[in-house]
Parts: structure tokens; sequence; C-alpha cells
């Protein structure tokens, strides 16, 4: 079905752009590359390039296809929507994977691309576009989770640069980054209208990071201090006060491809579906069916929710007019992807029985003992990117103009 | 919304105009309160016919206009925000069951008078309370015997597409059909038919049965979203104005969270429905998974819905005087009809392997 995108440019021409897409990636995408992925963005950290992915990662760099739609002056692929669904299509057909990603792709990128300045974009955007720098999130403090607005990582003018000191945490990937976009304060005296939008060196003296240990033993996320870390004044995004603006604009772009809007949850689906697990662990009746009936029920209200999303994902793709970007509609998204993904992990474990609470060692297939901690990093996603309660509250009060108790 | 043509986006905003200015929730209202015998208002039906929109899924060659039936639910979803009670989607329906079916004489005689509004067609389906899809009618000699205890819109129809254990067929009212009223809770025309060796055109096989029990449920899940909208507006202004402790009832949290949940259960919704309607539209191989699980999640969001509708009004959301009772009975009327959720994800199941 065509959308209002797609009518000012003719189906032909997509079609041309399908068979160049082709020619490139059949000469660009290694074959014996299918099934790897983006070695810098693994939620346990960035593992060593081989010398086959290091090709690709800059093949696609130079062509810009990484972020096929970003402008090519920038070092995009200046792609039209539809052709970067063809795009998508032709590198699922051949298993090959984009290995340009990360929070610069994801969330700071299309950020900066609407509200740094010229010299900004221009530093920034081709490089992540080239893949070659990794990018954190600075925002969250111990005492501001839920409640960001009252972070105390204060930035003091001294002139020609700011003077940074203060605790970020859940730095997803600080341990590795290069650079932090984070939000600081540059006024005690007024909370919203008090942040500002800052570029931080992760290289920079003063900055220490100290990996957390999850639930499910990884360690995707790090505390991280600044102390008399000196930022210069040019890294000011925005101006000073318009942090909260950019930070919550950031934040949609980081639920819109939460909530899987960016492919991820075909990425989750790889493998076997719980229906088919099911019935490995559980058996099937004589009918052919999951024996146990009350879980048999549970399971398909499972595939259906799942269904219905896919449906939603798929509607919400084809009514987004231009390039306006995600809404508050994304808050939707991220809460019915958070249900989905922890259904998911719950009725797996519950499927395996003892066989699916594996920590480590013999006895345990690897899918099992994955299955263990896919289950418990799972809890991080109704929490992460604005917990689900935060979520309900945006689209109480920006969708639905439900206001506060006056 | 799906993505939607110039046609379709006029069409609805016609309906939708149509239907808050011609036929509000007061309209049914009259028509409830006068008792009506055919259950809907034949003024404003013959404007529905008018439009064009009884003609929606007919072929131009009979009258119709073919825009299909992603169109049609549009229409139904703007009736169904008002509970406009007209005999539309059981029409449509209906007439769908000529055009797919195998008699050239049911076409020429029936397709442009249904398509014009001139007659009104419904479906007499289901042999007992609960949808099943097991049928005992027979047919012996072109004459048609069984009872079918609750036809929606029976009271006006002219003609029946009946479900007998071999497949569909027309009958039309007359002769070996005898029609009477039930009184429903939702104040809806509903009858009891009985067919005592009524004449009956064969349509086709209990494939077309299973075809045309899908369009229907997929219709009926239309009207289901155009409800579950209305109904979640209508609580929400209604948290909007209501104070209490000093304070409108929508700045309460615990209340934002139920409401964010029923608009995001409100959007899985749409998809499913339209969805399914598209499905049709496509002539896709799995339509029957498309409106098992459009008609399930209708299901589920609307009782949702309307049971909040209810419970958020308070007090006044018991009261006759209010629209929330009305909401909450047509509602309980169409889970149940062409299946309740867990039939259809039991369905889904079936068809899925699970």
């Amino acid at each position: 079905m065509a959308t209002a995108a797609d009518l000012d440019r003719p189906a032909d021409s997509v079609e041309a752009f399908r068979e160049e897409a082709r020619a490139w990636l059949a000469a660009n995408f290694d074959p014996a590359l299918r099934g790897q992925d983006n070695a810098m963005s693994a939620v346990d950290g960035p593992s060593a390039e081989t010398d086959a992915q290091r090709k690709w990662r800059e093949a696609m760099g130079e062509k810009g296809w990484g972020v096929p739609t970003w402008p090519r002056d920038y070092g995009g692929g200046g792609l039209s929507r539809a052709e970067a669904r063809v795009l998508q299509e032709e590198m699922a057909k051949i298993g090959a994977w984009n290995p340009i990603g990360g929070m610069g792709v994801m969330m700071f990128g299309p950020t900066l691309l609407e509200y740094g300045n010229e010299a900004q974009k221009s530093e920034h955007i081709p490089r992540i576009a080239r893949g070659e720098v990794r990018w954190c999130q600075g925002y969250s403090e111990p005492g501001a989770g839920s409640d960001l607005a009252s972070l105390q990582t204060f930035a003091e003018d001294k002139g020609d640069h700011y003077l940074v000191n203060g605790q970020k945490t859940w730095t997803s990937g600080g341990q590795w980054a290069d650079k932090c976009f984070a939000l600081v304060r540059t006024d005690k005296s007024q909370k919203h209208a008090g942040i500002s939008f800052l570029l931080i060196d992760m290289t920079s003296e003063g900055v220490e990071t100290r990996p957390i240990r999850l639930i499910s033993g990884a360690s995707p996320f790090c505390e991280t201090f600044f102390t008399n870390v000196k930022v210069p004044k040019e890294n000011l995004v925005g101006r000073e006060g318009q942090g909260w603006e950019i930070g919550t604009r950031l934040l949609q772009h980081e639920r819109n491809s939460l909530s899987g809007g960016s492919g991820s949850a075909a990425r989750m689906n790889a493998g076997r579906t719980v229906p088919e697990i099911a019935k490995k662990y559980r058996g099937a009746d004589a009918e052919g069916r999951i024996a146990d009936a009350d879980l048999r029920t549970r399971i398909i209200k499972h595939e259906m929710d799942q269904r219905a999303f896919a449906l939603t994902l798929r509607r919400a793709a084809l009514e987004a007019k231009g390039n306006a970007g995600p809404s508050a509609a994304t808050s939707i998204m991220k809460n019915v992807g958070a249900r989905i993904t922890q259904d998911r992990a719950e009725l797996n474990i519950e499927i395996m029985g003892m066989q699916g609470l594996g920590w480590e060692g013999e006895g345990f297939t690897p899918a099992e003992l994955e299955q263990t901690r896919t289950w418990l990093w799972g809890k991080a996603v109704s929490i992460y990117g604005g917990s689900s309660e935060i979520q309900n509250n945006v689209i109480a009060k920006r969708i639905l103009g439900m206001l506060d108790h006056q | 919304m799906a993505a939607l043509n110039e046609e379709q986006v006029m069409l609805r905003d016609m309906a939708r105009e149509w239907a808050d200015n011609e036929s509000p929730v007061t309209a049914f209202r009259k028509l409830r309160d006068a008792g009506s015998a055919t259950g809907f208002d034949p003024e404003a039906w013959s404007a529905i016919g008018a439009m064009g929109w009884a003609g929606i899924v007919i072929p131009e060659e009979f009258g119709g206009s073919a825009f299909g039936y992603l169109s049609l639910g549009l229409v139904v979803e703007q009736l169904g925000r008002n509970l406009a009670a007209t005999p539309l989607g059981a029409t449509a329906v209906a007439a769908s069951a000529i055009v797919m079916g195998s008699s050239d004489k049911a076409k020429k005689d029936w397709l442009p008078r249904l398509a014009s509004g001139e007659a009104i067609a419904t479906l007499a389906i289901d042999d007992g309370p609960s949808h099943d899809m097991k049928f005992t009618a027979s047919v012996d000699g072109g004459k048609l015997s069984g009872t079918k205890p609750f036809v929606a819109e029976g009271d006006g129809a002219d003609a029946f597409v009946v479900a007998a254990a071999d497949g569909l067929y027309l009958v039309a009212k007359g002769e070996g059909v005898t029609v009477s009223t039930r009184h429903m809770a939702d104040s809806r025309s509903h009858a009891a038919v009985t067919f005592k060796h009524a004449p009956a055109e064969r349509l086709g096989d209990t494939a077309l049965t299973q075809a045309i029990v899908d369009r229907a449920a997929a219709v009926t899940a239309a009207e289901m979203l155009g409800m579950a909208e209305s109904a979640f507006r209508q609580t929400l202004d209604y948290l909007k104005q209501r104070v209490q402790f000093g304070q409108v009832l929508s700045s309460f949290q615990a209340l934002q969270h139920r409401m964010a949940k029923m608009l995001t259960e409100l959007e899985l919704m749409r998809s499913a429905v339209e969805g399914a309607l598209e499905a049709i539209d496509a002539g896709r191989s799995d339509v029957d998974q498309a409106v098992s699980l459009a008609k399930a999640v209708a299901n589920d969001t609307l009782r949702l819905v309307s049971r909040e509708m209810v419970q958020l009004h308070g007090g006044v959301g018991m009261t006759d005087e209010f629209d929330a009772g009305l909401y909450l009975k047509r509602a309980a009327v169409l889970e149940t009809m062409w299946g309740t959720a867990s039939w259809h994800r039991d369905r889904f199941g079936r068809l899925n392997g699970y």
C-alpha cells in the first residue's frame, strides 16, 4: 500500500533503486558474515572486529547506508523512506546486517541533526555515519531516575569552558564510549529551565567509569563520575537552559528504537518461537497441540498480542508523514514492546522448567543458559528509557491532555 | 488509520459527519423509547441507501461501488461511534454472500435492490446462543427447514442468508418463514427466525459459509472499534470536567494510567481490525487468522473500555440517562456475536498449529 511519502516518488524509481542496492550489496557483503552482528553495539560490550567485519563497516560507512535516511551532506545515505525500506528488505534477503549502530545512530545523531549548529553537525554526524565513534548517554543520576529533571551534575561557567562535577548512572556502554551526550545543570535556581545539553569527551581528565553488575550477571551499564572535568563552551548544544527540550526529544528517538520501530523486534524473534519451544519441552497432545491447555491459551494470547503489535508498528510506519520523526505515541509502542518482550521470556522459562533456570556449567544447552540471562535482562526493558509508569504519564499528559493537580 | 486513498478519506469523513449530525446517540435513544418494530429508522436507512453505503461491497454492474471491506469498515466504524441503529453491516455482508455465491438469479434479483437500500438482507447463521459453526438446517428439494434463534436485524429483513449443514442459502421473507422479535439488552433488532420448507436458492458450500462469517466478524469488529473509541473519548471528557476533592478527576494518576492503558489497547485494536479488513480486500489466504485476531482483540478491548466507562463515570454511569449503559449493553452483544475472544483465540491457535 502506498503512503503519502511514497507518492511523490514514482514506484519504478524505487524499483530501480532495488536493483542498485542488490548489486552493491552483492559486491560488498561477504556471505561469510551472515548471522553475525554489529560488534559495536552488543549488550555485553564490543568484541574485537574481524578484518571482514571492518571491511563491511567501512564499505557501509563510506556509502552512508548505515544511516540511510540521514542527509548525504553529513555522510548519510540521503535515501527516501521508501528506498530505505527497500534497502532493508534487500539486506534481510541475503542476511546482511547493519554494521553501523549504537546510541549515536539511534538517539544522538537524529537529535543533533535537529538542534546542533553547523560546526557540531559537521564534526559529529559523519563520524557516527561511518561507525567510528561510540556515544553514551549521561542522563540518569543516583537521585534522578524517573524524576530526571531533578538532576544535579553541575556545569559551572568558567568563561571559555564549563567545569563539570557530578555523578551519572546507568550509563550504557560508558566503559567503552568515546563521547557522552549529557544533561547537566547550568542554573541551580530553576528545575527544567536550568538544564543544558552538553557533549563531553570520555577521555577527558576527571572522567571515571565503574561497571555495575546486574541480576543477569552482565555489566552493560556504568556509574560515571565527573570530577572537575573541563568541557569547551562550543560543546553546548542549543542554548543554555534548552537542555530539557533537546533531551526529551532525544528520548522520543530512544523510545522509538526501543519499541522495535527500527527492526530490533525481528532480531529478537530469530530462532525458535514460543510455541515451538513449548512443544519441544512440554510435548503435544493427540491432535498435535501444545499439551497443557492453560499454557496453550496463554501462549496463543502472547502470539496474538505480538501479531497485533507488528501490525501496529507497520501502521505507524505507513502513517508517519514526511520526516516528522517520532511522536508521543512512541510511548505506547515502548510499553507494548516491553510487555511482549517480558511475556515471552516469562513463558519461555516457565515452559522449560528447571532447565530454563540454569546459570552456568554442565547440563544446560547454550540456548537454555542464554534464556535465563535474557529473562533477567528483560526486566530492564520496562524500566530503562523511561519506565512504563513514566510512559503512561507521557501518554496521559501529552496525548490525552490530562493535567496535574492544580 | 491505515493508509487510506482519497476516496476512503472522503467516505470516512462523510460518514462521520452524517453520523454526528443525523444519527447521534439521542437518535438511537428515541428509537428505543418508541419501541420501533424493525429496530431502525426508515428515514435514516433511506439516507444511507442514497449515499450508496449499502453498495460498498457490491460490484458496479449491480449498482454498487465495489470500494471493498476497508471502506465498509470505515463507515460502520463511524456509525458505531454513535450506536447508530442501522442494518447496514448485515445487509452489506449478506450481499457479499450473494456476490461470492453461485446463483446468477440471486445476483440479478437482489443485488441492485440491496445496493440502493431498497431491500434489506441479513445473516441467519448460528443455531444457538453461542457461535460454534455447527449447523443443522437442511434443504430438501429446494426447500429449507431449520431454526435460527438469534438473527440480528431479522425484524426488518427482506431476505436471509442462511447457514445449512451443507452450505449457504438465500431465503426470501414470505413463504415458510416466521420471524418473531426477541428483546435483547442492547435494544436492537434481534429475531428468532423459523424456516419451514421455505424456498431456498443455493449460494455455495461450507467454505462460503466460513468466508461470509469471517466478513461478518470483521465488520462487527469495525463497529466495535467505533464504539470503543467513542466510549473512551466520552470517558476522557467526563474525567476532565468532573471535580472531586477540589480537583478534576483527570488529574489523578491512578485514573491517568488506566486511560493510558486503554489508549494503548485501542491502538492495537485499530491495527488488528484494519488488518483484517485489508486482508479481505487483498484476498489473502490468511483472512481466517487475521479475522480471529481482529475479533479477539476487539472483544478484549471493547470489554475493557465499556466496563471502565461505567466505572469511571461512577454513579451516573449506572443511570439510564447517561450513555455508558447503552455502550455496555451493545458491547456485550457484539462480543458474543460471531465468536467470543476465547473462541477466536482457540481458532487462531488451531490455524497456527499451536
